[in-house]
């Protein structure tokens, strides 16, 4: 039951060989029995997911079924969860209750999937490791000894140790598709406004997007497909009319134009990395696609680039955090200064306080030209790159991280060697592309990740050229030693 | 470009963020080590380049000033910290 793709486990709730609320139970065992060394979670809502399931186990008898009804699946904390505790895995939102669901949660309760809980991360999704988490770091199922990437850190672990069906995740700078590169899993980071952000715990708002965590392309355009859309609650959704993701899977890529940035093979990327990426393109010529080779001249002044936008956007989107409506307050505040001091002094870890203060630094009189506007400046030039790209090729290939899961502490003490683990990614969000990772052939035993970039909203394109690939190899169907079943 | 301690405090005290005395040095470390990565921007020429504002080169959406939500205020202040009257309390402010 544990291997199930979700159109298995549909066709099996719906032809009653077990029913949600067993389903649920499975998992929420199996959460109880595996996920302590792990720490994946962060809540677990068993008395919730079960009245949840019970409901679905009510409507599949009623024959009211869609393809994710009674699905068990984790919500990373980041997303708004009506009565349930959101934390975005730091101390100031410890005792936070969220009094009303993200989007993103209610749609998918809407189509009847059952939320087993919420998912460790980075602190206010700022990280690449998942150490810099209030309650404790995630470790990598392949290797306890490693990280799981971040700041999706909870749940790409949870995936890749079936202890969620799939899990929802965020993405700033490859928050999805770092970790899920580093797990194993296929990760999928929408065209930035294709999801709702309403309710989901801002970062960045003008790099965040919500998205998808599984097992399989065919399970991501699944939950995409019940994910996006427009939403009035949301300023910057985009109002697209969302394709059938799932009728488009099967597409032939005969013709289909590779392209593969030379900057993304320079140095800096481990060979064996190299290696599995280039047995992947292969595969892909094996299907009938035509590689190429393409420049996209800017990648190097992504994360410097990233680095400026991210935390002047942070710093701003983090000052709700003031002790006054909601979340940590510090006790007896002399006056309303050291009450806002303390109260964030108190909540914010060190990675976040780090980046308050380089936005603030960056966003302070004197400074904005030299470091706002020149990124912003540079995040076209960064665009640009991609909208050439696109003129002559169809996806975009690469590696999705440098290097596999590193261990734990190895780059903890180094924020910029860390904030390097994304050099990839980041660039995507700065354009506000569509990517995926899709696990390829492992190197030295630990997963390793395709990185697949699209156009605007070609998420029908990229979940096509996944699954394809998903059909013709086995990668994406390797279990860490221990998680079998 | 490297910061001092006062840099950091000031810094600090404009994103009213109380931090450890003795941390001071390391954070204006890694922020010196920030700010020389991002300084790396420093050598495009960007004359004539228009800031992207947007992803997509969206504007902002308007809708119809007509009142949508409902009054949750009860349910929103039972998380609040303290509150009095439907009011959110905080030391006195004005003596």
């Amino acid at each position: 039951m544990f291997e199930k793709t979700i159109s298995e486990l549909s066709a099996s709730l719906r032809a009653g060989e077990f029913s949600s609320v067993e389903l649920t139970q499975a998992y929420l065992e199996r959460i109880t029995a595996l996920d302590g060394p792990i720490n994946s979670y962060i809540t677990v809502d068993a008395e919730g997911a079960l009245a949840a399931a019970a409901e679905a186990d009510q409507k599949i008898q009623a024959g009211e079924t869609g393809p994710l009804t009674g699905i068990p699946i984790a919500h990373k904390d980041i997303f708004c969860t009506d009565g349930v505790k959101t934390s975005c895995a730091s101390r100031m939102l410890d005792n936070f209750v969220a009094p009303y669901d993200a989007t993103v949660v209610s749609r998918l309760k809407q189509a009847g999937v059952v939320m087993l809980g919420k998912t460790n991360m980075d602190e206010f999704a700022m990280g690449s490791s998942n150490e810099t988490s209030w309650y404790g770091p995630v470790k990598n199922p392949w290797d306890l000894q490693r990280v799981p990437g971040g700041s999706s850190g909870g749940s790409a672990a949870s995936v890749a140790a079936r202890l969620a069906v799939a899990a929802t995740g965020t993405d700033t700078g490859g928050s999805i598709r770092q970790p899920a590169g580093l797990c194993g899993i296929t990760g999928l980071k929408p065209t930035y406004g294709r999801v709702s952000r309403y309710g989901m715990i801002a970062f960045a708002s003008s790099l965040d997007q919500a998205g998808t965590m599984t097992r399989s392309a065919e399970d991501a355009a699944l939950l995409l497909q019940a994910m996006a859309g427009f939403d009035s609650h949301d300023s910057t959704s985009v109002d697209e009319p969302v394709p059938d993701y799932c009728t488009t899977l099967n597409d032939d890529l005969t013709g289909l134009k590779i392209g593969l940035p030379k900057e993304y093979f320079g140095e800096g990327l481990d060979p064996a990395m190299a290696k599995t990426i280039e047995a992947a393109t292969e595969e892909y010529k094996k299907l009938g696609a035509e590689v190429v080779e393409i420049s996209l001249p800017n990648t190097h002044l992504a994360v410097p680039t990233y680095y400026v936008v991210a935390p002047a956007e942070c710093s701003s989107n983090l000052s709700r955090f003031d002790g006054v409506r909601f979340g940590h307050r510090c006790e007896d505040p002399a006056d309303l200064e050291d009450l806002y001091k303390r109260s964030r002094g108190e909540g914010f870890g060190d990675e976040v306080k780090r980046r308050i203060m380089m936005g603030t630094y960056a966003l302070s009189a004197g400074y904005y030209d030299a470091y706002y506007l020149q990124a912003q400046k540079i995040r076209h030039l960064i665009s640009d790159d991609f909208i050439r790209a696109f003129k002559a090729v169809d996806v975009i290939m690469g590696p999705t991280a440098p290097d596999s899961a590193f261990k734990l502490g190895e780059k903890a003490n180094d924020p910029v060697t860390m904030y390097l683990s994304d050099i990839y990614t980041i660039a995507v969000n700065l354009a506000g592309l569509p990517g995926m990772s899709i696990p390829v052939e492992p190197v030295n035993g630990l997963p390793a990740g395709l990185q697949i970039i699209g156009n605007y909203f070609a998420e029908a394109k990229l979940l096509n050229v996944a699954h394809r690939f998903q059909q013709q190899t086995e990668w994406h169907r390797l279990v860490p030693d221990g998680y079998g079943t | 470009m490297s910061l001092e301690r006062s840099d950091v405090e000031r810094i600090a005290h404009l994103a009213r963020l109380a931090i450890d005395e003795q941390k001071v040095d390391s954070y204006a470390a890694d922020l010196s080590k920030i700010i020389d990565l991002v300084e790396q921007m420093n050598a495009v020429e960007t004359e004539g380049v228009t800031p992207m504002a947007h992803p997509l080169h969206m504007s902002q959406r308007l809708r119809p000033d007509e009142v949508t939500e409902t009054d949750k205020r009860e349910k929103y202040q039972r998380i609040a910290p303290l509150t009095e009257a439907g009011l959110y309390l905080v030391p006195k402010v004005i003596e």
